[in-house]
Parts: C-alpha cells; sequence; structure tokens
C-alpha cells in the first residue's frame, strides 16, 4: 500500500511594531521582568484594549503577499481560557472574520511550483511567559511558576495552511520560504530560537490517491525547520506503521523538546476547550480602507518567490533558489547590470561569497563586476583576497587587477620541465596511470610562481609534458 | 430549552474556574433553572433575519498610532501582588 | 453653616467662587454630615480625609478606579486593591478641579438593584432606612440625597444610576453609550456600562456631564460628544413625548408610581408639549432576557481577570488550577457567581447560538423599535422603576424577582441610548421617578425637557425624614 502524507501547518509571526498590539508599552524585550507593562497587559480592573494601527496595516500586507482576500470588515474575538500566562483569562483574537483569508503561496521547485493554500492569516496578541521553577532543598519537589508579562501582548499574525503538503521536505520550504518573505517585508526578524516565528504541525496519513482526511497529530514546538522536517519524517513513518499493523491514530499533541532534538515528544490528549469565542466589545470592527489596502499593496516587491522562478530562467534552479534564499539575489542582477557574466557571477555570489561572510549591502557591484570578469585573469590567490575585502568601504578592483596570471608558455614550460626533471619517481608514476600525480606537479609550479601562474595552462602543460 | 442539570452546573463552574460546594451545586442549580427559564423567552422570536448587534454605535477602524508610551515603573506592577520572587509574579505550579 | 442636604454643586460652586466659604470648609461639612449620617445609611466605603486642594467634593461609585484610593467593586476579592492608575473620568474630574470625597457602594460589581449585593453590607435608603436606596448604585444615590456629597459619579449597566435616583428621589443621567469612557472602571458588561451624573438636579447632572463626556483614546468605543447646553428655558415648547404603552402599562406597576408619572405628562403637556401614545411592541416583553444574556455573558468573560495572579486576594492551593478555584470561590458572592455561570452557558459551545447570538439580534430588534418610536418623537417617557423603595431583605432572596426591577430600565440600554430619571412626586412618601429617554446624543434634549419639568414641579429632593 502507498500512503501519502497530509501536512497542514500552523504559523505565528511576531510583528516588530514598536509597540505591543493593544496597549503602547514598547514591543521586544530588553529590560528586566515585567518592565514592559501597563495596567492594559497586566489586565488591571478597568484596563481596556486600543488596536494598534500599525499591526493591521502589516497583518494586511502579509495577508496581500500570500495573495490572500482582505475582509472588508474583521473582527476581533476574546479567545477564553485560563492559565498564569493569560491575565484577562482571554486572549485577544479573530475568530470567523478575520483580516485576510484564501490566499496561497507557491513554493517553487526544480520540477515546478508547489502551491499551498493559505487558509487565513489573523491579527492576535501574545502570550506573557511561564517560568516554572523548583524550589531548592525540598523533598518533593515543590515547585512553583514565575510570570514575566513582558511578552505579553507582542502583536502576533496566525497563518493557517490548507492541508496541501504531502512531504516533509516541502514543508520545509515552505517555512523557509515564508520566513524570508516576512523578512524582505520587514514585518519580523523571524528568528526560531528567539520565538519570534513559531509554528505547528498537523500531520496524517492516507492511502495514495484517495482524498480523505485521516486522524491527525499535532507537533509542537519544533525550533528549527531541519528539526521539523526530522520530527514530520517520523511521524509519517509512525501512523504509517500503525496503520499498516492494522491499528488507528490517536489524536494526539507531540510536544518536543526545542533542546532535543532526537528525544521523542511527550505525548498528551488535550481535552477539547470550549473558548467561548465572541465579539470584544471593547474593539470596534475593522474596514480596511480601499486606499490602505491599496498602499500596502503597492509597497511589496518581487518576493522571493517569484524572484527564484524569475532567475531560473538565467540559471539553474539550483543556482536561482541559493541566490535568493541566500539574500543575494539583488547583488547579483547588479552585478550583470555592471557587466558580469551571469553564470560566472552566480558562480562567484553562490559558492564563494556566502562563506567569506560579507554583507551584500557593503558591496559595490561595479566593483565586483569588474573582479568577476577578470576572474581567470587573475591568480586565484589575488581573486581571493579581493574578494575578502570587497566588502570594506571604498573598495575598488584595480590593485587587484593588476596582478595577472601567468599565462605565456615560454615562461611557463622552463619551470614545468625543471620540476619534471626533478621528480623522476613521480613523472615515471604518472606516466604509469598514476592520475592524482598531475595535482603535484601544477602545485609544485603554483608554488614556484608564488601561485601566479594560470591553473589551466599549467594543467594542460604539465599533462603535454609528461606525455 | 428550560432548566439546567447538576452536571451542566458543574460543568460552567469548572469552565468558569468557580469551585462548588455541594451545597451550592443545589442552590445554584434551582436558580440558574429559573433564570435561564425566563431568559429563554428570546426562543419564541424568529430573528433569521435580523443581524446581530455589533456594537451600540456604528463606529469601526478605532486605533493608535505606534507610538511608545512609559510603562510603569516595577513598585506599581507589583503594588497589589499577593506573590512575588524578585521581579516576577508567583503562582503555585500550573 | 452649610446645609450640605440641599446645597446643590451650582450653589456650592458660586459660594467657594466668591469666596464666601472655602474648599476646605466645604470638604469638612461634608466630613461632618458622613460622620453623623452614613453610620445609618452606609452609603460610602471609604472616606477621603483630605481633599488634596480647593475644589468642589464629589463621591464615586466604587467601581471607579481612583489612583491611590482603594476600589473595591463591592466585592471581596478587591477589599485592599488599591489602583496605581485614575480612571478617565477620575482623572477629568480631578483636572477639572473636584476634590474626592469618598467611594460610595455598590452592588458587587455593579450586579444588583438594591446594594444587597455588596460585600460590604447594603445601603440605607434616605428616606426611609428600612428600605433599599436601589442598584446597583445605592450608595451614590444615598450619598446624594442624604446630604453626603453635592454630587456624584455612578455606573449604569442596566438602569444601576436611574433606579436608584428614582427611589432615592434626584437625577441620575445614563449617557449614551460611547460618550463616556470607561478606561478604569471595573467592567461589568463591556457593551452597556455607562458612568454618568449623580446629583441634586438636571443643572448640575448637565454640568457634571460635561466635565466627563467626550472622546477618550485609551477607550476604543468612545466618541466626541456634542457641547452640553446648560439648560434655562422652563417650558417645553415644540417637543414631542412619547409615552409608549408597553412602558406605562407593564405588569407589576404600582397605582401609586403610575399616578405620580401621569402627573407629570400632563404637566408637560401644560408646559407645551406634544403628548402622544406609541408603542414598543416586544422591547419590553423581551428586554429583560434579552439583558440577562448579554450582561452575564460579557461579565463572565470581564471577571476572568480575577484569579489572584496580580492582584486581589488569593486563597491557598496545591497548584495553579486549585488556587484560581478557590481563590474565585472565596471572593465572589452569589450574585456575581450566578452571573459568571449564566454568561458561561449562554456562550458555551453547543448553546452560543440560541442564547448570546440571539440575544445580539433581539437588542438589533430593540433598537429598531426604538428608532422608529424616535422619528415621531423626540423623547419618551415611563415610570423609571416598576414600585417605590422596597424593605430590605424583600426580595433578596430571589434573584428573578430583583432582576424585574430593571424591567423599565433596561430596554433603552440595550439600545445604547440615554435616559435621565427626575424625581415628579411621592407614593406612600417615598418617591417616584419619572424615566426621560431619548435617541443616541440627544442629552440636551434630556436636559431641556427634565430642567423645566423639575421646575414646575419643584420637588422637595431632601428627604422629609431630615428636613
Amino acid at each position: 500500500m502507498n500512503w501519502e502524507p497530509v501536512i497542514g501547518l500552523e504559523i505565528h509571526v511576531q510583528l516588530k511594531t514598536r509597540t505591543k498590539m493593544f496597549c503602547r508599552c514598547a514591543n521586544g524585550f530588553g529590560g528586566g521582568p515585567n518592565t514592559q507593562t501597563c495596567p492594559v497587559c497586566l489586565a488591571f480592573p478597568g484596563a481596556l484594549p486600543v488596536a494598534n494601527k500599525r499591526a493591521v496595516e502589516e497583518c494586511i500586507k502579509l495577508g496581500l503577499a500570500l495573495e490572500c482576500e482582505i475582509a472588508d470588515r474583521a473582527v476581533f474575538h476574546r479567545k477564553n481560557y485560563f492559565y498564569p500566562d493569560l491575565p484577562k483569562a482571554y486572549q485577544i483574537s479573530q475568530y470567523d472574520e478575520p483580516l485576510c483569508a484564501g490566499g496561497r503561496l507557491a513554493v517553487p521547485t526544480a520540477d515546478g511550483d508547489v502551491v499551498i493554500g493559505i487558509t487565513r492569516a489573523h491579527l492576535e496578541e501574545d502570550a506573557a511567559k511561564n517560568v516554572h521553577i523548583a524550589a531548592s532543598g525540598r523533598l518533593h519537589g515543590a515547585t512553583a511558576t514565575l510570570v514575566d508579562f513582558n511578552r505579553g501582548g507582542t502583536p502576533l499574525v496566525e497563518i493557517v495552511t490548507e492541508p496541501d503538503l504531502h512531504d516533509a521536505d516541502t514543508a520545509k520550504r515552505f517555512l523557509q520560504l515564508l520566513r524570508q518573505t516576512v523578512i524582505e517585508l520587514d514585518l519580523s526578524d523571524a528568528e526560531l530560537e528567539k520565538g519570534s516565528m513559531r509554528f505547528d504541525v498537523n500531520v496524517s496519513v492516507r492511502p495514495a490517491g484517495s482524498d480523505e482526511l485521516r486522524t491527525r497529530t499535532e507537533l509542537k514546538n519544533m525550533n528549527s525547520f531541519n528539526f521539523a522536517a526530522k520530527g514530520i519524517e517520523r511521524e509519517i513513518a509512525r501512523q504509517i506503521r500503525i496503520y499498516e499493523e492494522g491499528g488507528t491514530v490517536e489524536q494526539e499533541t507531540l510536544h518536543f523538546d526545542p533542546t532535543q532534538e532526537d528525544s521523542p515528544p511527550m505525548r498528551s490528549k488535550e481535552e477539547a476547550q470550549d473558548y467561548r469565542y465572541f465579539p470584544d466589545p471593547d474593539l470596534v470592527p475593522v474596514h480596511p480602507p480601499a486606499e490602505l489596502v491599496d498602499r500596502l499593496r503597492s509597497e511589496i516587491g518581487e518576493l522571493p518567490g517569484a524572484r527564484i522562478k524569475r532567475i531560473a530562467d538565467t540559471l539553474s534552479f539550483y543556482d536561482a533558489d541559493v541566490l535568493v534564499t541566500g539574500g543575494l539575489d539583488r547583488l547579483w542582477s547588479d552585478v550583470v547590470a555592471a557587466g558580469a557574466d551571469a553564470k560566472e557571477a552566480a558562480n562567484v555570489l553562490a559558492n564563494q561569497f556566502v562563506a567569506a561572510g560579507i554583507s551584500p549591502d557593503d558591496v559595490d557591484a561595479g566593483e565586483l563586476a569588474k573582479l568577476v570578469a577578470a576572474r581567470s585573469e587573475i591568480p586565484r590567490a589575488a581573486f581571493d583576497e579581493a574578494l575578502a575585502k570587497v566588502g570594506d568601504a571604498g573598495f575598488t578592483a584595480a590593485p587587484y587587477l593588476e596582478q595577472k596570471v601567468v599565462a605565456d608558455t615560454s615562461e611557463l614550460d622552463p619551470i614545468i620541465e625543471r620540476i619534471i626533471e626533478a621528480n623522476p619517481g613521480q613523472a615515471e608514476q604518472f606516466r604509469s596511470g598514476k592520475e592524482g600525480l598531475l595535482g603535484f606537479f601544477v602545485g609544485q609550479v603554483m608554488k614556484e610562481t608564488g601561485g601566479k601562474a594560470d591553473p589551466r595552462v599549467v594543467n594542460e602543460r604539465v599533462r603535454s609534458k609528461l606525455s | 430549552m428550560a432548566g439546567i442539570s447538576k452536571e451542566e452546573v458543574l460543568h460552567v463552574a469548572r469552565l468558569a474556574r468557580l469551585e462548588l460546594t455541594d451545597e451550592e451545586v443545589g442552590r445554584f442549580q434551582e436558580q440558574l433553572s429559573a433564570i435561564i427559564e425566563a431568559i429563554s423567552k428570546v426562543s419564541e422570536l424568529d430573528l433569521s433575519d435580523v443581524e446581530p448587534t455589533a456594537h451600540p454605535l456604528e463606529i469601526a477602524n478605532t486605533w493608535a498610532e505606534d507610538e511608545p508610551r512609559p510603562c510603569l515603573p516595577l513598585e506599581d506592577v507589583f503594588a497589589n501582588a499577593p506573590d512575588r520572587a524578585d521581579d516576577y509574579f508567583k503562582v503555585p505550579p500550573a | 453653616m452649610i446645609d450640605t442636604l440641599r446645597l446643590t454643586a451650582e450653589e456650592a460652586w458660586k459660594l467657594v467662587d466668591t469666596k464666601e466659604i472655602s474648599g476646605g470648609e466645604l470638604f469638612a461639612a461634608y466630613l461632618a454630615a458622613i460622620g453623623e449620617r452614613d453610620p445609618e445609611l452606609h452609603a460610602y466605603l471609604h472616606v477621603c480625609k483630605d481633599p488634596g486642594g480647593d475644589g468642589i467634593p464629589i463621591a464615586m461609585k466604587d467601581v471607579i478606579g481612583t489612583k491611590g484610593v482603594r476600589t473595591t467593586a463591592g466585592s471581596k476579592i478587591l477589599e485592599s486593591y488599591v489602583p496605581v492608575f485614575d480612571s478617565t473620568v477620575a482623572a477629568r474630574c480631578k483636572k477639572f478641579g473636584l476634590r474626592l470625597l469618598g467611594k460610595t457602594n455598590t452592588d458587587e460589581f455593579a450586579m444588583g438593584s438594591s446594594t444587597e449585593n455588596s460585600a460590604y453590607g447594603p445601603s440605607h435608603n434616605p428616606w426611609d432606612p428600612t428600605r433599599v436606596p436601589g442598584g446597583s448604585g445605592g450608595g451614590s444615590a444615598a450619598a446624594v440625597s442624604g446630604g453626603l456629597a453635592p454630587w456624584a459619579l455612578g455606573s449604569d449597566t442596566g438602569g444601576s444610576i436611574k433606579q436608584p435616583a428614582a427611589l432615592c428621589g434626584h437625577v441620575g443621567l445614563r449617557p449614551t453609550y460611547g460618550t463616556v469612557s470607561r478606561y478604569g472602571v471595573v467592567a461589568f458588561a463591556s457593551s452597556l456600562d455607562q458612568v454618568g451624573p449623580v446629583a441634586k438636579n438636571v443643572r448640575d447632572c448637565a454640568f457634571l456631564y460635561s466635565i466627563i463626556a467626550g472622546r477618550d483614546e485609551n477607550d476604543s468605543t468612545t466618541v466626541e460628544v456634542p457641547e452640553v447646553e446648560l439648560p434655562t428655558a422652563e417650558d417645553l415648547k415644540g417637543l414631542r413625548i412619547g409615552v409608549p404603552k408597553e412602558m406605562n402599562e407593564a405588569d407589576g406597576i404600582e397605582p401609586g408610581v403610575t399616578a405620580a408619572v401621569r402627573a407629570a405628562i400632563e404637566l408637560a403637556e401644560s408646559l407645551g408639549a406634544e403628548v402622544g401614545e406609541c408603542s414598543l411592541p416586544r422591547s419590553v416583553e423581551y428586554g429583560v432576557a434579552c439583558y440577562y444574556l448579554v450582561a452575564p455573558a460579557e461579565a463572565s468573560s470581564n471577571l476572568g481577570r480575577y484569579d489572584g495572579v496580580r492582584y486581589g486576594r488569593r486563597s491557598d492551593g496545591a497548584d495553579f488550577r486549585e488556587m484560581l478555584m478557590n481563590t474565585r470561590h472565596d471572593g465572589f458572592g452569589d450574585e456575581p457567581k450566578r452571573r459568571i455561570m449564566i454568561g458561561t452557558y449562554a456562550l458555551s459551545s453547543g448553546y452560543y447560538d440560541a442564547y448570546y447570538g440571539k440575544a445580539q439580534r433581539v437588542r438589533t430588534m430593540i433598537r429598531n423599535e426604538h428608532a422608529e418610536v424616535f422619528e415621531k418623537f423626540d423623547l419618551i417617557v415611563s415610570p423609571t422603576s416598576p414600585t417605590v423603595a422596597f424593605k430590605l431583605g424583600e426580595k433578596a432572596g430571589n434573584p428573578l424577582a430583583m432582576y424585574l426591577n430593571d424591567l423599565l430600565t433596561i430596554p433603552s440600554c440595550m439600545a445604547g441610548l440615554p435616559g435621565m430619571n427626575i424625581p415628579v412626586g411621592l407614593s406612600e412618601g417615598l418617591p417616584v421617578g419619572l424615566q426621560l429617554i431619548g435617541p443616541q446624543f440627544s442629552e440636551n434634549t434630556l436636559f431641556r425637557a427634565g430642567h423645566a419639568l423639575e421646575r414646575a414641579i419643584g420637588f422637595d429632593v431632601v428627604p422629609e425624614r431630615l428636613r
């Protein structure tokens, strides 16, 4: 029997607005516990929420980037439950009238797009932080819970996908693409370790070809994309095993330990909660004005997914993907516009640039273009040195371009002959089949010439002299 | 739609995190039943073509600019706190 | 010698302004009156020793947050709660130069019609201390009618300002929803609560309204208000007054109340008003049921924050949940518990559509019925309370019977309409109140009509036994 995994994602993105969602406390933590709080986010008696206009705009912007319909009328609902990190005993969220719905995100792959439906994107506030501690010196480990309300009230956009994903790798790519989109739109830092982007995964499997939806499990607390891919794959395998043994998959939540990727998750059956949603009477509906939506739409540039596809017309899909996801495609475009060869430039950026750890914003594309164009004409060492400095203020390629590689065989031949003569043993071994020794001779020539010889010419001349 | 059972009383009490003694369950069951009976009167009306009141006033788009205001000093944050550990609110384990 | 029983705020103002007396002397006179009569009336839960400056004194219902001054909402769960911030209305009064005399008694969390639900004992009617002053704002009412404050702030959700005003014989305004800020006021039912003035006469009432009313950036549900016109006219020419049949002939209205109200309506006609009959076919019949669905539902959510974590009384518990359940059991009285349970029920899964959802449609129906009447009339009138003040203990054991006290005040509250009580006569020696209701933002019309009637009737607001 062939099985098809069915995967849906629920992602929370913390917006990096200056203030919280429903009060004007500074957003983003730096101070000590409970230093970024006020009567509203502490839920003192009589406190009332006031919506952050910027957060509303950013949620709409994200919805537009995900090709959602923006609601004519959106409403904030109260989601009621009790927990120490929820001071009002309700979270202000959105229920059946969200800001954005019915969108899609196309994940480019070498074989074409995988289009993932976006069910909805809505605004809500983050909960505070509980710290569970054990009191010291007690035999039975008496504990307490400490609460820090700094995080409480941070604006969140919740994005829910349709169950359109069918493998862990595409799920990972989806998350990466979403993350990059959010960062490029300047909505969030989307750092998984810091928790400014979090996600839960719903996993089920079904016989390949059917469209039934079987019981799904929820995977929580995986804090890296690789972790997520692994966790998803394991869960898919587990469910398939169960079905193949004739069992049934139970609806459970799998709580992973974010510090221990390989530990099996704790399982819980969460009792169905009755959140008693109702429209929050302290807030009024949002009717996004058309001019606002138009303005926000015009602020969205070409998104990463679209750029990968466009650039893949010129380069390989792989190169296009590496450039865009590495944040290098803008620089690449500029370097090509300044005259460098598209594939050469891609090569340099995709392979060497990242390793040098330079920020593309620091680079003068014109100078880098000159460097790329001269890549085969200057010694490797000079090229590498130039590349390492290309992000420095005021960098020019000129001094490095002066160093030319020696390609003149009349210069190189005598050196090559000398080295062959000085190493008769290796020469003999090469002639009798040890191809690898070619590198030895080339290396010796490069050493002798202080790295200035053109390695292609040396290679060719050594080979011809040894035969 | 009339009346409320003891189980339902316990259920809503649990949802609302209200501990109730047996005596209270019995007493409230009687009182709540009478109240629910009275408020169930609304079921007599067919209002399927009437919109629910979103808001007493027809207002929308009330929001604030994203400008920070000073936060509370810690002594105000904790002025009425029943229990505190350093700068955290302390509660029994959740 | 300052006669605090008779002195209006306007008169007090003139005295202080012309330096006939000082603010300090004025404050001291009220403290003396409180010392003399409050042991009997129990209007106050907290009396301020120090006015903190010159100015006219004012009392405030103990649901109104006052910085540095204990605010209990009539509940044990807040028995030592001292707010660290002022409600907007308290701040506006302070800014205007009014001085806080003290916090007045209230049914717990404003839930009740007699103050018998206060965790600190009931208040007593200054006309007959064996009787209730009404509720939930019975403390402010007893203070104003008992000469223990020139005026006061109250709050009205289903009649908590108007009904005590009727039972104690003074003026109380429930403003148009959204014209007075709820920020810092302990929330009961967010879409119904309004803070309003409690005063000896209509001009004082209007003036106090002008001090507190107007858009507040801390309360998303507030709007700008038309400028307040202090009434001077003593006729009602050109005013069209409707007499809704269902409100004036409802079951349970005492004959003495009917007689006094009818006399007032006839007087209005003689003052030049055009009086006509009108109908609110279903608003009265379904108003109470609608209110006792909407209000408890919102309250059940608003009262969730009383969890013993950040403020208020906390009971013991081995874990968070136990602490929470004990805290709420020990800290809330019976009426809040009942309403929390009714509200939770009305919002719960499977019941929402039939109860809360339905009630919100009934609300629209009530609003539409009133809007239709106001096409033909500028105001409608009725008794405020079906009965005069009842004996303490008479209705306390029967929640439903208590709810019916609000039969006549509730319908206009559901529609967000302003309503004002003016005393119009006596029945069995106890005050009878007339309710004037207008369309949204018609406060100036209410003031004009109320003032003219008040002058014509010449009701003596000082209780007979205290003259």
